[in-house]
């Protein structure tokens, strides 16, 4: 019972953490999520956790706080679902209340702007580096990106091209797309050969 | 106060893929149906949602909230656009355990697997094509790209060290047209 409610609370202060550190919306949440969930051991392999990406991504709703209940449920049912999603919640929720009284301040402060200009090249750096993970782990087949023992996947290269061209025909092309067509592609190829 | 959460619920509800799918209903209903707010008040939240830690459709839903009901407001709106994901997804999730072991759902998952990683890849395009381009920027680009792939440091650490990066360089060598370019 006393582990049971420790975990709440940790998962809450973790998720409150990843809350005050997204910059620019929920993608930016992925690297902080994958790097404490792994730590953590809250998914039972990243597998798993890139599977809750993907559905999160393609169900409606904020991916922020899809992600975070999926999380939280895996690890601790509905309480670490509310848990979870209250710790990624509440960071915004109070900064916007206090950014809502006193916006211009704010908005004009040097410290602030150079804080963010600081930020807003980071990020995307970050999040390109979990895309390179990624996409490493499916071409290579392996657990970690020690090498160890990798087997080259060919139809991860030809779903990774295929998926990237069809991401491209539209401007803002629907995610649900993307996961609907990489799911078709994976089906066929793993499944047939 | 009803409206408002039900407003925030539907917007919950009917948005697939993330917050940025979100700002065209917050839009409709917020401005052109409700008029909570003026075209320039709705610009000037985006803006904000954007340069602030936190999910955009939370930042938005705060914000809007605010604008009508004050802290009340802000209250309503944010469970508003909460709830329907929630319980989404704990249905779902209670779905998945039961298919966990199929073996073609499985496959399905190693191309998703691949899916989502174009999906984040594009994300951090769209991202960095927002950045400004300077020489400062390129090098915190690949700084964040090389401490992310190698796990040399948290991620904290890394964007820390970005925005105190950013703060000495608005602060003693950027002095002049500091604000102008940042709206």
């Amino acid at each position: 019972m006393i582990d049971f409610i420790l975990l709440l609370v940790k998962m809450f202060l973790i998720f409150f953490k990843i809350g005050i550190f997204t910059f620019g919306g929920g993608y930016a949440m992925i690297p902080l999520i994958t790097e404490e969930v792994i730590k953590n051991g809250w998914v039972e392999s990243t597998d798993v956790l890139i599977d809750f990406i993907a559905i999160s991504q393609s169900t409606p709703g904020a991916f922020a706080i899809n992600i975070a209940t999926f999380i939280g449920y895996n690890q601790a049912g509905i309480l670490g679902a509310i848990f979870t999603t209250l710790g990624v919640v509440l960071p915004s929720f109070f900064i916007i209340l206090f950014i809502a009284m006193a916006f211009h301040k704010f908005k004009t402060n040097k410290y602030v702007i150079g804080f963010l200009n600081g930020i807003s090249p980071v990020v995307p750096g970050i999040i390109m580096s979990v895309a390179l993970t990624f996409i490493l782990r499916s071409v290579f087949d392996v657990i970690d990106l020690n090498f160890k023992d990798f087997k080259f996947q060919i139809w991860a290269v030809i779903i990774f091209i295929i998926s990237f061209g069809v991401s491209k025909l539209k401007k803002r092309i629907h995610p649900i797309y993307i996961v609907l067509i990489s799911g078709a592609l994976g089906l066929l190829f793993y499944g047939l050969f | 106060m009803f409206l408002l959460f039900f407003t925030f619920f539907k917007i919950g509800l009917f948005t697939f893929g993330g917050g940025y799918s979100m700002i065209p209903l917050i839009h409709f209903y917020a401005v052109d149906k409700y008029h909570w707010l003026t075209e320039k008040e709705f610009i000037d939240i985006i803006a904000i949602a954007e340069s602030t830690p936190g999910p955009i459709a939370i930042n938005s839903a705060t914000y809007v909230g605010y604008k009508v009901l004050k802290i009340k407001g802000s209250a309503i709106a944010t469970l508003g656009v909460v709830i329907p994901s929630l319980v989404i997804i704990i249905i779902i999730s209670a779905f998945l355990m039961q298919f966990k072991n199929n073996v073609y759902v499985e496959y399905a998952f190693m191309g998703i697997r691949v899916g989502v990683a174009v999906l984040i890849m594009n994300a951090a395009i769209r991202i960095y094509k927002k950045v400004d381009k300077s020489i400062l920027s390129y090098i915190l680009v690949v700084f964040g790209l090389i401490m992310g792939f190698f796990n040399l440091i948290p991620i904290v650490y890394v964007i820390l060290i970005g925005g105190i990066i950013g703060i000495f360089y608005n602060v003693l060598i950027n002095k002049e047209n500091k604000v102008n370019e940042n709206d």
